[in-house]
């Protein structure tokens, strides 16, 4: 029996899509010329489809810090955390993220994939409860799969369907409430303070993945339970240096006193390697930049708030009412439509990203445009304009 | 065996999903007999939970293939919560 055919309708669904020019799952970046364009398949294309929001992949600081790390430390450190894979760098990095966020404990993962693997599948114990948002990230629903917990369902982003299922539970269990501050798909954000407040009247610990809002949300750019003034109300973050801080990797940060003893229980933490001193060198110089970033956070949003503002004039279906996140979705009636929107927007010179099932809630079909502090005013006027000739292209009906 | 009373509670409340209208009996499946996709699952889910005032882990859901399956689990949940 042949292993992979199982996944024969997987294959046949991907074929029956009318790419005819470009494939969103093929695309190479052949030069990055900066934070905000790219040269693919030959063409100057304008990058409103990555996760780089703050701009720090170019970071002059975060650069130089990078190259500084390689040479005095060499290109990777071989092991484990628990073993020879901590540096001095993995410790100034672990200090430099709890300070940002005023907590006392940082564990830095490879990844955030692993960091939720990780933090969830430790904390979440067999006779323990998760609690989950239906339209939560795959690393949150795999790090429930990897654990002994039983996983407790919400309608997304609904705080009266949490509590009805709240109260069934037994009073004195363990609960871990899960929830992100932004949502990555739709770019909304979620009612963090009404979700935790109700989480905590049931006696629930919070771990709260601002993977997506981290840098600019809240006036530090902590994320959104900085921006509701709801911190107080989380006992666990976990976060990506992958979006707004240009590089790879996860944390977990915490008050919790016995914090520490995680670092021999989660076992996306022990058995993989550190991240490479280069990176971990220019993770710890562009948090520092974010700090100071005032000014650029507030661009980002103007930016965000460009994008919205033009795309609902000209006429698209837009998934938020306004800018919740620099995440800007648009409604797209079909696989069809969307997947031919997304091709005539490639050639019309801008990467965004088609978002389909099962990524994406309730069926949808999304383009999904994630904008960057870097971005000009001129660049968001372009992305809009090329939308608009692309709705054209492919009859795609406007009401503006 | 789960008793009629629940069976019918269950039925009742897929009926208005069942577009194919598909005889619904205790061995009908969801995903081969109803052809759910998965997010019509989830919220046939949430309304057997709000229904029987229960929680219906989602661990459970991947043995839960035929609608006795599901009859099944939600009368030991019930009478577990007693
Ligand atoms: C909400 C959320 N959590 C975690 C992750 C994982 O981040 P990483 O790219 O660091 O694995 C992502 C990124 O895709 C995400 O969207």
């Amino acid at each position: 029996m042949d292993l992979l055919d199982k996944f024969d309708a997987t294959v046949a669904l991907r074929a029956s899509l009318p790419f005819e020019n470009a494939d969103p799952f093929k695309v190479v970046m052949q030069e990055i010329i900066s934070e905000t364009e790219a040269i693919i398949d030959g063409r100057h294309t304008i990058l409103a489809g990555t996760n780089n929001y703050m701009g720090m992949t170019f970071n002059e600081d975060a650069l130089a810090a990078a190259k500084k790390a390689i040479d005095d430390f060499g290109t990777g450190t071989t092991g484990s955390r628990v073993l020879n894979g901590t540096y001095n760098g993995h410790k100034a990095l672990e200090a430099t993220i709890a300070d940002f966020y005023g907590m006392e404990h940082c564990m830095v993962f490879s990844t955030g994939y692993q960091a939720n693997l990780g933090m969830i599948s430790a904390l979440g114990g067999k006779d323990d409860f998760v609690i989950i948002d239906a339209d939560s990230h795959a690393s949150i629903y795999d790090g429930c799969s990897m654990g002994n917990a039983t996983i407790v369902r919400f309608k997304h982003n609904d705080v009266e369907n949490m509590e009805r299922r709240l109260k069934r539970l037994p009073e004195g269990a363990g609960k871990l409430l899960v929830v992100e501050g932004i949502y990555s798909m739709l770019g909304d954000a979620a009612p963090l303070k009404e979700l935790l407040e109700v989480g905590k009247k049931y006696g629930c610990m919070t771990l709260v993945d601002e993977a997506h809002s981290m840098g600019f949300c809240g006036e530090n750019g902590r994320g959104v339970a900085e921006q509701l003034g709801v911190e107080h109300l989380v006992d666990f973050y976990v976060g990506t240096f992958s979006k707004s801080v240009g590089t790879i990797g996860g944390f977990a940060v915490s008050n919790h006193p016995k914090f520490d003893v995680l670092r021999f229980v989660t076992r996306p933490y022990i058995f993989t390697a550190s991240l490479p001193p280069s990176v971990v060198a220019s993770a710890t110089a562009s948090i520092e930049a974010i700090k100071r970033s005032g000014n650029r956070r507030a661009h980002l949003w103007e930016n965000a708030r460009q994008l919205h503002a033009g795309l609902k004039k000209a006429g698209f279906d837009l998934a938020t009412p306004e800018a919740q996140s620099p995440i800007i979705a648009v409604h797209l009636p079909d696989a069809m439509v969307g997947t031919r929107f997304w091709e005539t927007l490639l050639l019309e010179g801008v990467y965004a990203n088609m978002a389909a099932p099962p990524a994406t809630p309730a069926g949808m079909f999304l383009m999904r445009v994630s904008v960057c502090a870097q971005h000009t005013s001129e660049q968001i006027d372009e992305i809009i304009k090329r939308f608009t000739i692309t709705a054209n292209k492919v009859g795609l009906e406007l009401k503006p | 065996m789960a008793s009629t009373q629940t069976l019918e509670k269950i039925y009742d409340l897929i009926a208005p999903l069942n577009k194919r209208g598909i005889e619904l009996t205790p061995e009908t499946t969801f995903a081969a007999g109803l052809q759910l996709d998965s997010l019509t699952v989830m919220d046939l889910v949430a309304e057997i939970e709000d229904e029987f005032d229960i929680v219906l882990p989602l661990n459970l859901l991947p043995n839960l293939e035929t609608i006795e399956d599901v009859a099944n689990a939600v009368e030991k949940i019930v009478s577990e919560g007693n």
